[in-house]
């Protein structure tokens, strides 16, 4: 038996043997003995057609979306300025893998150059490369295929290229590396089935090895024993009874009322069918995002109104557009940056289009009148007293009555006071100020560690807004990934936050762990987490505390 | 004399992802060599899916498909035509 910790991004408890994609070998040098490269030649053509052909027999076998990703990699495998480029390198004396590699490099440079909306393809170009240089040379791929019987995958991390071995016999996922706003986290959630990232050593487990996979703490036990599994899931079928059994108003063991709101995109059907207060976080960016023209005034008006309609009464948290180069809009050109995420995004791109976010405004107020209820708005990305203001004033202007903005930059939460001092709320998106307080970009796997919501600094700025909001006598609510952690959730509630928003799966999880420890014990769970000297002792410490008081 | 069609691109996200995609296959469906790039900037081979990319075209952007053979007019048509829709609407 071998214990294994990484990050849990999606819970639930299972025990199966594990399947582990092995990494690609490294390739032989390819050694140009003849000078005839007509024959060279066709040897890449040849590796060549059977890349593409492997790639359309996968993507029958899948399902429609993974399809559309593999065959968009055929296209670019019989790409004719690809074999162009490759057959003139070998005219010149290159090797074939040399003018394969290096004929790849020459479009991977191209696409780099055009921004990060190309960092996918990019990824998918350096698979392809080397399938076809590994077919040249005659190695054999490790094999992707989907297991027929119930396996985890391991793998070091999930390559768009493994995403045909998600078949419905797989029930977990563990990878190397990732964080918890990855790829990986992602796939896992839609799946629902259990995930833990960034687990060192998962590539060293030997196939077939049984592994009891806990997505619910990041726990992953190799070969453990029969007993250990038993104990293992039988707790885990008990905890899920108890979330089932559970229902209405978020609170603590002893009553202290902490609300459980939706984060929704377009989706407010699942509203209806949710038990939770409302919604923390409404992503208006849905309505705005793949299309020509802003949706008209209209428009936004019969979506906005249908969702107070839906939600019955309940609190719903309109934020406003936010979009910027990083999440492109037909309309809206901010021109090239080279650092989206330092860029014109958020409320910030309400410098250049007031017209945008006062229609968007307006149809909120229109939207409330309508359905007689009650609207809050918050603006996405500020970072200043003098922004804060200039929205709520605008927000004012159009009659609506709760204004708040999100809590995503330290800056905010430095002027705390002074920021609630004009608006009502704040509402804290714990990945961006994650990424903006540990300067490490969101889309690196490899910072992972530093993107952990756990981090005992990002905790204390939450708890600097959740301060200054008892000073003022004003809500904080969490709506980022953190929200959504339920051993985090009592950390958040102890330090003052008074709602979490999550994702609607993630809300009876959260419910019953709140239901379970008093206000006083989440108080100490957030003294032990803020004292830490980094995430995993503070998980560990705050796990302990809940051992001594259960 | 080149043939050339002029076509403002209707694809929100502009020449990217599924609509270069959806491009680059009609462009290969046809036996002719068409090539496609900005007025003013340089042309490259309609059916390269890296090259199409490599152009990074916006939304609204114009482009110009440029054939040499007269029995090419009736792809150009097809194709410019098709750059005009909005094909990240199409599923």
């Amino acid at each position: 038996m071998r214990e294994l910790q990484g990050v849990a991004v999606s819970p639930g408890s299972v025990a199966a043997p594990v399947l582990v994609l092995r990494k690609r070998p490294a390739l032989p040098p390819d050694v140009r003995t003849d000078a005839d490269a007509a024959s060279a030649v066709g040897d890449v053509e040849r590796a060549i057609a059977s890349v593409a052909a492997h790639l359309e027999a996968q993507a029958q076998e899948v399902s429609h979306d993974i399809a559309a990703v593999l065959q968009a990699q055929a296209l670019i495998v019989g790409d004719p300025t690809l074999l162009d480029a490759i057959k003139r390198r070998i005219g010149d004396g290159s090797t074939r893998t040399d003018a394969v590699e290096d004929s790849f490099s020459e479009f991977r440079e191209q696409l780099a150059a055009a921004g990060p909306y190309f960092a996918d393809r990019i990824e998918d170009l350096d698979d392809l490369s080397y399938r076809i240089r590994a077919s040249v040379l005659g190695v054999a791929m490790p094999s992707r295929v989907a297991p027929r019987s119930p396996r985890i995958i391991v793998a070091d991390e999930l390559a768009p290229a493994d995403l045909v071995v998600l078949g419905p016999s797989v029930v977990g996922l563990v990878t190397q590396r990732g964080g918890a706003t990855g790829h990986t986290a992602i796939v896992a959630k839609s799946l629902g089935i259990p995930a833990v990232v960034g687990c060192a050593g998962a590539c060293e487990l030997a196939d077939d090895t049984v592994v009891l996979l806990d997505g619910g703490t990041g726990v992953v036990v190799a070969a453990p024993t029969r007993e250990q599994v038993d104990e293992h899931l039988a707790a885990d079928a008990a905890s899920k009874a108890r979330i089932g059994a559970l229902a209405g108003p978020g609170r603590t063991a002893d009553g202290t009322p902490v609300a459980l709101l939706a984060n929704l995109g377009g989706d407010h059907d699942v509203l209806a069918a949710t038990d939770c207060e409302g919604v923390g976080l409404f992503r208006t960016e849905f309505l705005f995002l793949d299309r020509d023209d802003a949706p008209s005034f209209d428009e936004q008006v019969e979506v906005y109104s249908a969702l107070l309609r839906s939600a019955a009464g309940r609190r719903v948290v309109f934020r406003t557009l936010d979009a910027g180069s990083d999440k492109p809009l037909g309309f809206v050109d901010v021109g090239h940056e080279p650092n989206p995420a330092l860029g014109v995004r958020g409320y910030r791109i309400a410098a250049h289009y007031q017209e945008l976010v006062d229609e968007q405004l307006r149809a909120v107020a229109t939207a409330e009148q309508l359905a007689g209820a009650t609207a809050a708005v918050m603006a996405p990305m500020v970072a200043t007293v003098a922004e804060v203001r200039s929205f709520v004033a605008q927000a004012r202007a159009h009659g609506l009555r709760e204004v708040g903005v999100m809590a995503e930059v330290p800056a905010l939460v430095l002027s705390a006071d002074r920021v609630l001092a004009e608006c009502d709320f704040l509402s804290i998106g714990t990945n961006d100020l994650a990424q903006y307080t540990f300067a490490a970009d969101r889309q690196l796997d490899e910072l992972a560690v530093l993107l952990d919501p756990w981090q005992p600094a990002l905790l204390r700025l939450v708890s600097m807004a959740a301060e200054a909001a008892k000073r003022s006598g004003k809500s904080v609510s969490v709506c980022g990934e953190a929200a959504s952690d339920p051993l985090l959730a009592l950390v958040l509630a102890g330090v003052g936050v008074s709602s979490l928003s999550m994702a609607p799966v993630s809300i009876p999880a959260v419910r019953a762990a709140l239901f379970e420890l008093t206000m006083t014990g989440c108080q100490q769970a957030a003294q032990i987490a803020l004292g830490a000297e980094e995430p995993a002792a503070a998980r560990a410490g705050v796990r302990a505390l809940l051992k001594i008081d259960g | 004399m080149p043939f050339e069609r002029r076509v403002q691109v209707g694809s929100s996200s502009g020449l990217h992802a599924r609509p270069a995609a959806a491009f680059v296959r009609a462009a290969a469906a046809h036996p002719h060599r068409i090539t496609i790039g900005r007025p003013d900037g340089p042309a490259v081979v309609a059916s390269s899916i890296l090259s199409v990319l490599g152009l990074h075209v916006g939304y609204g952007e114009e482009v110009v498909l440029t054939a040499e053979d007269e029995l090419a007019v009736g792809a150009l048509d097809e194709l410019s035509a098709l750059l005009g829709q909005d094909l990240d609407r199409e599923d």
